[in-house]
């Protein structure tokens, strides 16, 4: 057997093929004995939990499409049909629909816990950057799915969005018609988005697995933000992990369940069950909730490149967000200014969003701009100055000090290694 | 840090609050009773058949339900045979005939409903420009969802001596701007009811709201009770799932 992977697993059928192809070995290795921070809170439960809603999404989205039309004149209708006609059409709709917002609620969770507990920071900025890319692809792929539906807030949320590539200056316009396939959103783009909602998230499948293959890399990161020192410090992530995120899972199932059985139209406009009409445009358009801190910075510049701009911005920042923040201490645990202010930037983030569903007018266009500023100034200006200024709390000396008093013993049968002394 | 989490809390409150506003000029409509409402909530059958017969009778004249069929009215109580009479009191067409002329004969319950215009320009035609909106998802489409569709039906009335009102517009205390161009379509005894039930204005609106809702989400109940069974599953499931986690821990605490 030169050459061939060793394998020691006593099903020979399963030992056969992980002597060729030692998939069971990795899946052992990247899920159960992988050694992780014994001190997680159940914020770490939302990277499985968005991971559940992704593979739920797919699911339920193949199906939808086997009975979808991407025609203009067939779309809503064919919608309709799925609600009315097909077998538990109602069903894998509702899950869909609000799937995406269940699936935004656990991501921007994710994204939170991420930067409450200084994730981002070395060496997790590659994996943090994975993710941004993450949340732009769910972005893309949530904004196309939501036009398919071809109700009057799908046309025009697209015909909005679209159209603010024509701010930029001379490429604007061209790059709009590009996109539309023609002078206006239409079949053609209709076509498009549905193809393009079929792939990304494929492609996010893709993006995720290079995500939790740089996790695996690096290592969590955990609530004190310190390494991990010592054996004693990590669990195998089977059965802790697999078991804890369970009960995340359960809990976030019962809400889901609540809205899709219950209010599956709670988060919906009403206008979208209009059927889509070019000729009249509705008195609000209003993106779905996800998107509403972004319209509400769009809509707070009163020049719209900068506008734009500011909007992506709003993103791209989280880019070099590892490199802005000048502060050593991870866990905002111990850094006691950041651990105000981040809860003033969360602040800021929901009055932005709560700014997006008015109309830009009187007190709403102030709020979104002092919160738009306070946005970026978080970002720009406080985290490179307060990583200088602030003096953080002493750091404990390994994750089993303060958690259990100096390393417990380890279960018998969790670790195969036997017990190291830090 | 107890003030700035208060300040999360009512910025979270604050959103649930902000729902897109109703039409500035016009009073939010006032909640109706309604046998749907709530998670237990189911259509009163009966009110929706009488809804069915304040459409039949009055609405469809001008507005189509094109997402319905009219085997769909099974979902309102109505027998094989009732909805068989129903569909082939209406001629719809029927393809083409050997000479490959369109052809036309009396509706099967496999049938759409009958629309009362060929096309949307005949409709506006016949309305003084005006496009009497499709029932099939109207409780659906409108901010207040039924109590507004309520408000609407019930809300006609004399407008105030300062308003000056457009040619063929109405007076509406709750339709946004409030000239709407259907005149008042229910009065009182505008239908006879099979089963005795008083026909007053109130009446009418209140069913035929009944029918539209169900209209809109016909498989409400099914829905509502798949979902009880799901959230008793996954509470139970919960449970189960903590108490493995917490056996599962005992030796590392």
């Amino acid at each position: 057997m030169a050459g061939q992977h060793e394998s020691n697993f006593s099903n020979p059928v399963v030992n056969w093929i992980d002597t060729r192809l030692p998939i069971f070995t990795m899946m052992q290795k990247e899920y159960a004995t992988f050694p992780t921070p014994k001190n997680f809170n159940y914020f770490w439960n939302f990277g499985a939990i968005a991971t559940v809603t992704l593979a739920i999404m797919i699911a339920t989205g193949i199906f939808l499409a086997m009975n979808y039309q991407p025609n203009t004149q067939l779309a809503f209708g064919s919608v309709q049909h799925i609600m009315r006609d097909v077998n538990y059409g109602w069903l894998l709709r509702y899950v869909h629909q609000n799937g995406a917002s269940m699936f935004f609620i656990a991501t921007y969770i994710h994204i939170f816990r991420g930067l409450y507990y200084g994730s981002y920071k070395t060496p997790r900025e590659l994996l943090w950057m994975i993710g941004v890319v993450i949340l732009l692809l769910m972005m893309a792929t949530a904004f196309m799915g939501y036009v398919l539906p071809w109700g009057q807030m799908s046309y025009w949320g697209a015909t909005v969005i679209t159209n603010l590539f024509s701010a930029f200056p001379i490429v604007g316009h061209p790059i709009v018609t590009w996109l539309w396939g023609g002078f206006s959103v239409d079949n053609p783009t209709l076509n498009r988005f549905f193809s393009l909602h079929y792939l990304l998230p494929f492609v996010l499948v893709g993006v995720v697995f290079l995500h939790v293959a740089a996790l695996h890399v690096v290592g969590s990161n955990n609530p004190l933000g310190i390494d991990v020192k010592s054996p004693q410090d990590t669990l195998p992530f089977h059965p802790y992990y697999t078991v804890k995120d369970s009960v995340g899972i359960c809990v976030f199932f019962i809400i889901f369940g609540a809205l899709v059985f219950f209010a599956p139209n709670l988060l919906g406009d009403a206008n979208n069950f209009i059927p889509a009409n070019p000729l009249q445009t509705p008195p609000d358009i209003v993106p779905e909730w996800y998107f509403l801190p972004y319209y509400a910075i769009l809509r707070s510049v009163p020049n719209k490149l900068g506008g734009v701009c500011m909007m992506f911005g709003s993103i791209l920042v989280l880019f070099v967000l590892p490199w802005l923040d000048t502060s050593k201490v991870r866990s905002a645990r111990f850094r006691p200014i950041y651990r105000q202010l981040i809860w003033v930037w969360v602040v800021a983030v929901i009055v932005l969003g709560v700014c997006g569903a008015h109309k830009p007018e009187g007190i709403w266009v102030v709020l979104s701009r002092v919160c738009t500023l306070y946005y970026f100034l978080h970002f720009l200006v406080i985290l490179p100055i307060l990583g200088k200024l602030e003096r953080p709390l002493p750091l404990p000396e390994s994750i089993s000090r303060p958690v259990t008093g100096g390393g417990g013993p380890l279960p018998s049968g969790a670790t195969a290694k036997p017990m190291e002394k830090a | 840090m107890g003030a700035l989490r208060h300040l999360v809390a009512a910025a979270a409150l604050a959103v649930v609050v902000a729902a897109p506003a109703l039409a500035q000029d016009a009073p939010p409509p006032p909640a109706q009773h309604w046998s749907f409402d709530g998670p237990f909530g189911a259509y009163d059958l009966a009110a929706a058949q009488r809804g069915f017969q304040v459409y039949s009778e009055v609405c469809s004249v001008c507005h189509s339900m094109e997402y319905l069929h009219y085997r769909d009215l099974a979902g309102i109580g109505l027998t094989e045979d009732q909805i068989k009479g129903i569909a082939a009191a209406v001629t719809v067409p029927q393809g083409l005939n050997d000479q490959g002329e369109p052809k036309e004969g009396p509706g099967t319950p496999a049938d759409a409903f009958k629309s009362p215009y060929p096309n949307e320009q005949a409709n506006r035609a016949a309305h003084n420009g005006a496009l009497p909106p499709d029932l099939s998802l109207i409780v659906n489409a409108r901010e207040g969802h039924a109590d507004y569709i309520y408000a609407i039906l019930t809300g006609f009335a004399d407008p105030p001596p300062d308003m000056k009102m457009q040619d063929g517009m109405n007076y509406n205390k709750y339709f946004p701007g409030h000239q709407i161009a259907m005149p008042p379509p229910l009065t009182d005894g505008r239908v006879t009811y099979a089963d005795g039930t008083h026909a007053t204005i109130e009446q009418e609106a209140h069913d035929v709201v009944t029918f539209l809702a169900w209209a809109a989400n016909p498989e409400m109940v099914q829905r509502k009770q798949i979902g009880w069974r799901v959230v008793l599953y996954l509470l139970i499931m919960t449970g189960l799932t903590y108490a493995v986690k917490r056996k599962v821990w005992s030796d590392v605490h």
